[in-house]
């Protein structure tokens, strides 16, 4: 147990320099873009003059590193900088939207493997049988099919047609915050968002599982265990599934990157306000400000993703704690 | 003569490869008794483990025929859970690879004490873990009560067959069977291990099936040697028959591919070809034939029996009573004596 503490320390101090390294990497990406936000939509007739005065009081003509230590040394204090278009603290405009984001991330998460792991496990476990077949079928329809196209018409079938789902939001208009009809609210305008994403995102994790169950099962230790007298259930539930779910571990920290790009599409089809809707608008109108923010914190959640998956791999896997 | 424990009789294993099927073991019919160790030897793909794992019920998709007698009850073809009743508790498998048979996720303990409980689910945790530590013990492993705790990663290969060893004997099973037990480890590894398992079949009164492709294990251990090619037996007697005066051209062969110290400078005899792939099995006349072309045909049998050539000693097709080896090539004038 020691040895697990110490891995997972080590494993926290190796964030820092990712973490200052992706931060040093968007704002000079975010620098290099041409424009800013008194470009473009601007009254023209102030003079570039005035324009050129306001740069450099808001410090825009200084060399980076000295902007850089301005937005970091906003960034530890909770500062991300001002909105330009919602006129308001990005942390504020922020705040809200990423609890939406979390949310939906996590029921998104659970549909995923709710529906690869028994998926995975029959397709593995009864390879090459016409149940393997169709499963691997609906797999390669998934690879297939783009996530912004299946989402689209999840939303046209579920949301206009049948009318289960609401359409738009995170939540009924005029609902009252703490009630229980509240969140119910917010659970059902997530459903089907993180079911039309889960159903792509999961293929990927079904043939994974698929694969490494074919794989251990005809690992030596799954013979001994066999000539030990182990039942099927047995063989398959203690000895092949926990070695086959190593990958599937190993595969979290990739899940939650995929998911990022997910939730920009989703977010923006379903209208759902959350940091992939508020990443897409503020792209279109060039709200920097926003847009470097954003990308950080998804930056920081691919970062806590891959830690996350490192933890639990160690805790299944005893060959990884030791150094 | 002791007790019978083994008997198999016209065994034939097949494998379906695309819409037909390749028997791997063809009318194998051996027997082993109490406390007796069988020396099954054969070059690879011989069909040696694919005989144990027949034994055994491992194969998954094979077709088997034939009866495969333990203690009198044919347990060829048996169900999957009336077979778990006999695996692990009166029939022990070694595995040839002591690094991938252990569970790398499991500790030594569990995977020990897990065929203690899958026989005895009344024996309780202590109990189990007080076994598991004897195991151990018995095997020669130092300071049981900390490697109970630790990974197979942990283990250098002997240790680990220690353990896989440990495992196949934990219920004291009447029928020991050994796949290669040695072949993945280093020498004086392995004449530590045969010891082991040498000393195990006589506390215990087992009757052992050694599959091997070492000659010099087989002098040391066997009562009884079968010689297989191709999925046959071609050739069985008992160890001090088969050294002393080996007929089956095979066998034969196989004695003079064995490096001779005592003959430095003779060059080493080399088998012609290669054992035939399943596919490519000869169906008709004697299998070893190809391997041999400077015989005459008409040496070989048209459907080669096992003849009895004294009592207990059978050789496979009349071929071995006009074989020689070629000119040139290095005499098997060597004495093969058991040392």
């Amino acid at each position: 147990m020691i040895d697990m503490w110490k891995f997972t320390l080590r494993r926290i101090l190796i964030m820092i320099p990712q973490i200052i390294l992706l931060s040093i990497l968007i704002f000079i990406l975010a620098k290099m873009m041409p424009g800013d936000a008194l470009t473009g939509m601007i009254d023209p007739n102030v003079s570039p003059e005035r324009l050129e005065e306001l740069r450099e009081k808001l410090g825009w003509n200084d060399p980076w590193h000295i902007q850089y230590a301005d937005w970091v040394g906003g960034l530890v204090q909770g500062d991300f900088g001002q909105s330009f278009r919602f006129k308001m603290p990005v942390t504020e405009l922020i705040g809200e939207r990423i609890v939406n984001s979390f949310w939906l991330s996590v029921a998104t998460l659970i549909f995923t493997y709710l529906i690869a792991i028994p998926l995975g496990i029959l397709s593995g476990r009864y390879n090459d049988s016409l149940l393997d077949q169709t499963i691997t079928g609906y797999t390669y329809l998934g690879f297939a099919t783009p996530l912004f196209i299946f989402a689209l018409v999840m939303l046209w079938v579920f949301g206009f047609m049948l009318g289960w789902f609401p359409t738009s939001g995170s939540v009924s208009p005029g609902s009252e915050p703490g009630t229980f009809a509240y969140v119910m609210s917010k659970i059902n305008h997530l459903i089907l968002p993180a079911i039309a994403m889960a159903l792509i995102a999961t293929v990927n994790t079904v043939q994974y599982l698929r694969s490494e169950i074919i794989d251990t099962k005809q690992k030596d230790f799954i013979l001994t265990a066999r000539a030990k007298g182990a039942s099927e259930s047995r063989v398959y539930n203690r000895h092949i599934l926990r070695n086959s779910l190593l990958p599937i571990a190993a595969f979290f920290g990739y899940e939650i990157t995929f998911l990022i790009g997910g939730t920009i599409f989703v977010e923006t089809i379903y209208n759902y306000p959350g940091m992939g809707l508020l990443f897409f608008e503020s792209i279109t109108l060039r709200d920097y400000s926003v847009v470097t923010a954003v990308v950080l914190l998804f930056g920081v959640a691919a970062i806590l993703g891959a830690l996350l998956s490192d933890i639990i791999l160690s805790l299944v896997d005893p060959r990884i704690r030791i150094k | 003569m002791s007790e019978k424990l083994l008997e198999v009789k016209n065994l034939k294993t097949s494998f379906r490869i695309k819409d037909d099927y390749y028997a791997a073991v063809d009318d194998v019919s051996l027997s082993v008794n109490k406390n007796e160790v069988l020396a099954i030897v054969g070059e690879s793909g011989c069909g040696k483990s694919a005989l144990a794992f027949s034994i055994m019920g491992l194969h998954n998709r094979a077709k088997i025929e034939g009866n495969i007698l333990f203690k009198d009850q044919d347990i060829a073809n048996l169900s999957i859970s009336n077979l778990n009743k006999l695996r692990g508790k009166n029939m022990g498998m070694i595995f040839q690879d002591p690094l991938t048979a252990l569970n790398p996720l499991m500790e030594i303990g569990d995977q020990i004490g897990e065929a203690l409980l899958l026989h005895n689910k009344d024996l309780s945790k202590t109990k189990r873990k007080e076994k598991v530590i004897d195991l151990l013990n018995k095997v020669g492993i130092p300071r049981p009560e900390h490697v109970y705790e630790q990974f197979p990663h942990e283990l250098s290969g002997g240790m680990r067959q220690r353990v896989v060893i440990a495992t196949a004997i934990a219920n004291e099973p009447e029928l020991l069977i050994a796949d290669e037990p040695t072949t993945a480890l280093d020498v004086t590894i392995q004449s530590q291990i045969l010891d082991l398992i040498k000393e195990l079949k006589d506390d215990m009164d087992a009757g052992i099936i050694l599959i091997t492709h070492d000659l010099g294990v087989v002098a040391e251990m066997a009562d009884r040697v079968a010689v297989m090619y191709a999925g046959q037996i071609v050739e069985i007697a008992d160890v001090h028959t088969l050294f002393e005066k080996p007929l089956h051209p095979y066998t034969r062969s196989l004695f003079n591919s064995v490096p001779n110290t005592a003959q430095a400078k003779s060059k080493l005899h080399v088998i012609q070809g290669i054992v035939p792939s399943l596919q490519n099995l000869p169906r008709e006349g004697c299998r070893f034939s190809a391997r041999i072309p400077w015989i005459d045909a008409s040496a070989h049998e048209e459907h080669p029996e096992l003849h009895e050539v004294s009592s207990g000693h059978f050789v496979r097709c009349t071929c071995y009573k006009h074989f020689d080896f070629p000119e040139g090539s290095s005499k098997e004038e060597q004495h093969h004596g058991i040392s």
